[in-house]
């Protein structure tokens, strides 16, 4: 490839895993390389918030990079050269997942990042097991917060701040392994200027922030996904339109959330539509 | 620590009225959450009369009852304070204000954490955050002086280890409260190598000190008794800063021409070619950018910095005034060290000295994070926020301090620019190597008979600079050799040249420009422990492989120092982790992590048989 200007300004031309493709000039790596169906793993990285860089998992090969380079906040620039699989990049997922493995709960992470664990033969052992050191956290009716699963992505950090809420009630505290998202003085939720949006919980990738009546259910083992089934709907409570995925096991109404990829709340809710909802089965009550 | 949600109680050092914040009235006798003046909302838990006026010397006085000023007046319901510029213009005073309330109080309440958040405006919940990142800032109630014994490489060779087993019989274990003697609290490296022992004493109310050389009994003295008598402060005579004027006369182009002339490379640790970082700054678009000196010197073995600062502060200003001149910078910071007490005062004097010298020059004090040495971390440092890293690109040059093309130079790096405005950059490449131009500063520390500061030309080789400081006092068995993230050398390598171009090929460092020399009486184990515990402790904690990676490099070095483990496998260990941490971390720290614990490793110093 050369540095001759492309005759497009909007386009950059990039190679992926060798294979010459356009890209939209601003878009990140990640973007780019899954438009063209090539998978990376992420678990701090959601599309609709700002990138925080914290997790590594999807960094990848740039050429004249001197270190691997994270994808999810890379923009592509023209005759870029980037190599999404190669030994050196999965000795670093594979040891990242470890990583975590030693230091966090990972018993309810999503199905995607099982996959790519598997997929790198990670050793979950490999550095000593997790320790629980915490206990879960139950202050109120809606949340709990199970602190030995948090991986300190800071997706609920940034849904609770700048991305979507602007309330501003949770933030990183401490420094190092033992930084922990937290309110004030660690403060209880209810004391916190928590709004109860719940779209912490709806970012949250390894069930350490949970809804109160899913963490109940997991208890008495009753909570069984392969029995619920998903009823997309619009919220009734006001004239913004937010769609709302109701989650139904049993002919009851187990969890609400919203897809990510609509437009108008881009998967967040406020306190009515996320658990305004027990109107609806009072009759069965 | 307030217990929590508990807000009821009566508690008569504080202010009855307050919160005065509120829509609907006093609503202090409620646990419910009150309003701020932009919808940040906090408890009901409140300052203190002192709490508040030690805010108050950072923020002024509130100018509405919005703000937490007296009572309602009718104009306040018709003015609308606040709102988001309005918070975010502030921000910056979040660290400062924080400072105000430890300095005096010796601790931030929640009721202080709230008056700040309130004042500034930020959440209490982001302001919790700030205030925790750092470890001269307590959130817990702590004895109104606090010691912070240094226990780092350089002063255990010059038996730390003593120090602390008979603090540990004086005052008891490190952290621990014992009534009126007050705490302790282990530390690393406080940057008084050349000097024994150190010690940094918080004192709630009155300025904290520095004790180097430092002994149990003038510990104790510091934590009981009358303040210590600091040491006589160099004397400030006035100063022209004649290379600031010369500099005005040749034009900022012919500046960056001589900088680039000279070849000078950063003095901090990164060696990037300085005149580059100039002329990108300069040639960068907007109308507002910056220079900052870096003085947040916390590298283990290195103290230059705060000697050149307490020696000649003038230089320091005047490079960072011709640095901002040179790149049309609008301000100039100086981010210094936490610690650095004494040679702060010395640079706010000198600055006071110097009078108006056409550049408005700013001190921003640290509070405790050997990672807000990072350049991106100091930013988010200054601007309020947590002093965790940036991702890169784009780079300071870029996208900076307040999102300004900014320059960052270590102090040495600035100090060296007067003399070659003055001089020309010719001379400057005159001295030194090919790759490493002029004169450079090394510490020397530890087995040394006389420890200190030597300024040499580039191409001294680290036997020259261990005779400079008077040669290995004992038998040599290793040398350190640029800090946490340098290398080890033994006496094979002692010949190397510490040059950018020639340490490499002898397995050392130039680094920040610290050499600790240690004796065969030395355990290296424990040293080769301290450093990868400095990087655990010192992990921001934002990227996976820095935050748990320095956690287990530093257990697998702990088990091959005690033989505690298998060594094959620990080894495999830490060489892995090695690799990982240098490929993903976001930042230097984590990168750098491993250097010092593989070098060891290679050199035989620890997991193998000597």
């Amino acid at each position: 490839m050369t540095d001759a200007p492309l005759s497009n300004p909007r386009l950059a031309e990039v190679t992926i895993n060798g294979q010459a493709v356009h890209a939209r000039a601003g878009a990140t790596i990640l973007e780019v390389c899954r438009t063209n169906d090539v998978d990376i793993p992420t678990m701090c990285f959601l599309k609709t918030l700002t990138p925080f860089n914290s997790c590594r998992l999807c960094v990848v090969e740039v050429s004249g990079s001197r270190n691997l380079v994270p994808s999810c906040s890379r923009t592509v620039e023209n005759t870029m050269e980037i190599t999404t699989e190669s030994d050196r990049i999965a000795t670093a997922r594979r040891t990242l997942y470890e990583l975590y493995a030693s230091s966090v709960d990972l018993s309810l992470v999503d199905t995607e990042t099982r996959r790519w664990m598997g997929a790198y033969n990670v050793n979950p052992d490999r550095f000593g097991s997790y320790v629980p050191h915490r206990e879960v956290m139950v202050q109120d009716d809606l949340y709990i917060r199970d602190y030995d699963k948090c991986v300190l992505c800071f997706r609920c950090v940034g849904a609770c701040g700048p991305d979507a809420q602007n309330t501003f009630a949770i933030d990183v505290a401490g420094r190092g392994l033992t930084a922990t998202i937290s309110t004030e003085f660690d403060i209880t939720l209810p004391d916190s200027a928590c709004v109860y949006c719940g779209n912490c919980i709806a970012v949250c990738p390894t069930g350490a922030l949970m809804f109160r009546s899913e963490y109940e259910m997991r208890k008495e083992g009753t909570w069984d996904e392969d029995r619920q089934s998903i009823t997309t709907t619009v919220c009734s409570f006001c004239g913004v339109g937010c769609n709302l995925e109701l989650h139904v096991q049993d002919n009851r109404i187990v969890k609400v959330t919203s897809p990510m990829d609509h437009e108008t709340a881009s998967g967040h809710l406020c306190i009515k539509g996320r658990f305004g909802y027990s109107y609806l089965q009072s009759e069965t009550e | 620590m307030p217990t929590v949600g508990a807000t009821n109680e009566p508690d008569p050092n504080r202010v009855g009225s307050f919160p005065r914040g509120s829509r609907h009235g006093d609503r202090s006798s409620s646990a419910r959450p009150r309003e701020t003046a932009i919808d940040y909302r906090a408890t009901t838990d409140t300052p203190t009369a002192a709490e508040m006026k030690s805010v108050e010397r950072v923020l002024g006085e509130p100018d509405s009852m919005w703000s937490g000023a007296g009572e309602r007046s009718p104009a306040d319901d018709h003015v609308a304070y606040g709102g988001f510029r309005h918070a975010t213009d502030r921000r910056h005073l979040l660290l400062p204000a924080l400072h105000a309330v430890q300095d005096s109080i010796g601790w931030v309440s929640h009721g202080a954490l709230n008056y700040i958040a309130q004042r500034i405006p930020v959440s209490p919940a982001e302001a919790y955050g700030v205030a925790t990142f750092y470890d001269l800032i307590a959130t817990e109630q702590m004895p109104s002086r606090v010691a912070r014994v240094c226990d780092d490489i350089a002063c255990i060779s010059q038996g730390a280890n003593q120090l602390i087993e008979d603090l540990e019989a004086r005052i008891g274990p490190s952290g621990v409260t014992n009534g009126e003697e007050g705490a302790w609290i282990r530390s690393a490296c406080l940057g008084h190598c050349e000097k024994g022992s150190a010690a940094f004493v918080q004192r709630a109310g009155d300025t904290a000190v520095t004790i180097a050389p430092a002994t149990v009994g003038a510990i104790v003295a510091a934590l009981t008794g009358a303040a210590p008598h600091a040491a006589a402060p160099v004397r400030l005579q006035d100063h022209a800063l004649p290379a600031l004027a010369e500099a005005r006369v040749m034009g900022s182009a012919a500046v960056r021409r001589e900088i680039a002339t000279s070849r000078i490379r950063g003095r901090g640790g990164a060696a990037f070619p300085v005149g580059v970082k100039w002329e990108a700054v300069a040639s960068a678009s907007g109308d507002t950018k910056y220079v900052v000196c870096n003085a947040d010197e916390s590298e283990p073995g290195t103290f230059k910095d705060r000697h050149l600062i307490e020696t000649d502060p003038f230089a320091v200003i005047e490079g960072l005034a011709i640095a901002g001149f040179a790149v049309g910078a609008t301000k100039g910071y100086v981010y210094i060290r936490g610690e650095y007490r004494e040679a702060e005062q010395q640079l706010a004097a000198a600055l006071e000295t110097a009078g108006d010298i056409g550049f408005d020059i700013e001190i921003r004090r640290g509070a405790g994070a050997y990672i807000c040495g990072e350049e991106t971390a100091l930013f988010n440092s200054i601007e309020g926020f947590r002093g965790e890293p940036r991702q890169k690109p784009p780079f300071p040059t870029v996208t900076g301090l307040f999102g300004a093309p900014t320059v960052v130079n270590n102090v040495e790096t600035l100090a060296a620019v007067p003399k070659i405005v003055l001089e020309g950059g010719a001379a400057f490449a005159a001295r030194g190597t090919a790759e490493s131009a002029g004169t450079k500063l090394f510490c020397i520390s530890g087995n040394v008979r006389s420890p200190g500061v030597h300024e040499v030309e580039f191409g001294a080789t680290v036997r020259e600079l261990i005779g400079l400081a008077g040669g290995v006092e004992g038998h040599l068995q290793a040398v350190l050799t640029g800090g946490a993230a340098g290398t080890f050398v033994t006496e094979l390598a002692l010949d190397t040249p510490l040059t950018f171009e020639d340490a490499p090929a002898g397995g050392a460092s130039v680094g920040s420009g610290a050499i600790v020399v240690f004796n065969s009486d030395v355990d290296l184990g424990e040293i080769v422990s301290r450093i990868a515990e400095f990087f655990s402790h010192e992990s921001c904690g934002l990227c996976v492989p820095c935050r748990v990676g320095t956690v287990r490099q530093h257990e697998a070095v702990l088990r091959l120092t005690t033989r505690g483990g298998d060594v094959v496998s620990d080894l495999a260990t830490v060489k892995e982790l090695g690799v990982v941490m240098r490929d993903t971390s976001m930042c230097g720290l984590g990168q750098a992590a491993s250097i010092a614990v593989e070098s060891a490793i290679a050199l035989g110093l620890i997991g193998g048989d000597r």
